[in-house]
């Protein structure tokens, strides 16, 4: 087989599953209309497939940052960090970053993906481990990939596994990278962050726990899973994106580990990619100005996310373990999930379609995620229309 | 770790492989684990979870991916078994 006919066969295993004209990936959206509607071919849909938690997409304050950055800054900055490329912006959301923290160090990078690569790959190296959940994030095992360390992972948030691990390593534990996240975007719940950090205090080990999901939606101000824990000071690198409640794009690692800053000059995803460009940068800002004192997006957020996971429990979906604004349910069969996909989609309801290998344990998913700027109405409708569906998916 | 250590990781992943795969291919050595028994991702890493918990050792997934026969399995857990 050549390189185009392996592909071939790929897409006829991908269309095996997907016939034609079902669109369920890259899904074309025709017009946006506000953080919770859009238009999908003659549709207006319901967005419940976004990852836009706080519903700040189209707030005036980051559009209004974004238009003056253009304006006065322009609309690239054509450089890498290391070079060109570190505006003023740049700097003073770095520093915005370590004060939300309360850390030392913070660096900006172009994508959340990029933040895992470079962080990841900037930290370890051959003949170092990672020790990492097995429903981590691509961009997770992509950076232990680019690391070359050995990869060794735990059965997803099964603390029992993950000891066995730990101490199987030995001595080498010490130059072992733990990896957890905040939010699981499979499932959407949380890492036991306590059981966590006491393992390490016993074995050892450095901890970077990856904020994707979790910040904007967990803790008081909103930093994540950390603040809600409590347990900030014991986690040793975090990460995080800006693509889902701060609405816009690229990523971030904090810490209190002044080495972070070596980074800078070893973490080729941070130094061979241009830096986000001045809008970005200054919407990010003003997002995370807005996150912080957001408490009531949270409130209202987390409101909508107990009302549908009730909703869909109640219609006998099964769901993850924990509501939140992730919230999926779990089939047996890609044909189901396509079928409940289809269906609310006629319902004039967008959300997102898992299937294997992309799902964990060999599952089909419909995920939905919920955010702050959805209606009590809106989010009545979707469950009830779930409800509706059920009997038809599975029965 | 010894030989007889060996030949113990030798004839469990045998024995395993064969009831996994159900085919009557005769499982040695040699066998290869893809082409031969046209074993999926999801049955090996059972397996490899297995054997973990067998000789209490960890497999880091990035060394698996230069494995194609049940003998190159078996010298990857020796050598990780030796070394711990
Ligand atoms: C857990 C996790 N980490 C990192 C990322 C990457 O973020 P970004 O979209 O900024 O590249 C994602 C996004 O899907 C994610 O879910």
């Amino acid at each position: 087989m050549n390189l185009l006919e392996k592909l071939d066969a790929a897409a006829a295993a991908r269309k095996a599953l997907l016939p034609d004209g079902v669109g369920a990936f890259g899904i074309p959206i025709e017009e946006v209309y506000s953080a919770t509607e859009a238009r999908i071919g003659d549709r207006r849909v319901l967005l419940l497939g976004t990852n836009n938690y706080l519903g700040l997409t189209f707030a005036p304050e980051c559009i209004r940052a974004a238009h003056e950055a253009i304006d006065k800054e322009g609309t690239g900055t054509t450089g890498s960090r290391m070079a060109n490329g570190s505006y003023f912006g740049h700097r003073a959301l770095e520093r915005e970053f370590a004060d939300f923290y309360q850390c030392s160090s913070s660096i900006v990078f172009t994508t959340g993906y990029q933040a895992n690569l470079g962080t990841i790959s900037g930290l370890v190296g051959p003949g170092d481990t990672v020790l990492i959940d097995g429903d981590s994030h691509a961009s997770i095992y992509d950076g232990c990939i680019l690391s070359g360390a050995d990869i060794i992972r735990f059965k997803h948030n099964d603390m029992a596994d993950m000891e066995k691990r730990l101490r199987r390593l030995g001595d080498r534990v010490e130059t072992t990278l733990i990896i957890a996240e905040g939010i699981y975007s499979m499932l959407g719940d949380q890492a036991p962050l306590a059981e966590i950090v006491k393992l390490k205090n016993t074995y050892g080990g450095t901890l970077l726990l990856d904020e994707a999901h979790s910040l904007g939606v967990l803790g008081e101000t909103g930093q994540g899973l950390v603040e809600k824990t409590g347990l900030l000071q014991e986690v040793d690198f975090i990460t995080g994106t800006f693509s889902k409640s701060l609405c816009s794009i690229g990523g971030y690692c904090v810490s209190n580990h002044p080495q972070l800053e070596q980074l800078r000059y070893v973490s080729h995803p941070y130094i061979f990619t241009a830096s986000p460009s001045p809008a970005t940068i200054a919407s990010t800002r003003a997002a995370l100005e807005l996150l912080r004192k957001g408490s009531h997006l949270r409130k209202q957020l987390w409101r909508n996310c107990t009302q549908l996971y009730a909703q869909l429990k109640e219609a006998g979906y099964t769901l993850g373990p924990d509501p939140g604004p992730v919230i999926a349910a779990m089939l047996d069969t890609p044909q189901q999930a396509l079928l409940l996909w289809q269906n609310l989609l006629e319902h004039n309801i967008y959300v997102n379609l898992i299937l294997p290998p992309a799902a964990p344990e060999g599952k089909s998913l419909v995920r939905c995620s919920v955010n702050a700027a959805h209606t009590t109405e809106q989010i009545q409708y979707v469950g009830d229309t779930f409800a509706k569906l059920h009997s038809l998916v599975c029965e | 770790m010894t030989e007889s250590n060996y030949d113990e990781i030798m004839t469990l992943l045998c024995d395993r492989l064969s009831s996994l795969t159900n085919s009557n291919v005769q499982i040695t050595s040699e066998t290869n684990l893809i082409s031969q028994l046209s074993i999926d991702s999801i049955k090996l890493l059972n397996l490899i979870m297995e054997i973990e918990d067998t000789f209490d050792v960890s497999i880091p997934i990035n060394a698996l991916t230069d494995i194609q026969t049940v003998r190159e399995l078996a010298d990857l857990v020796h050598k990780i078994k030796s070394a711990s």
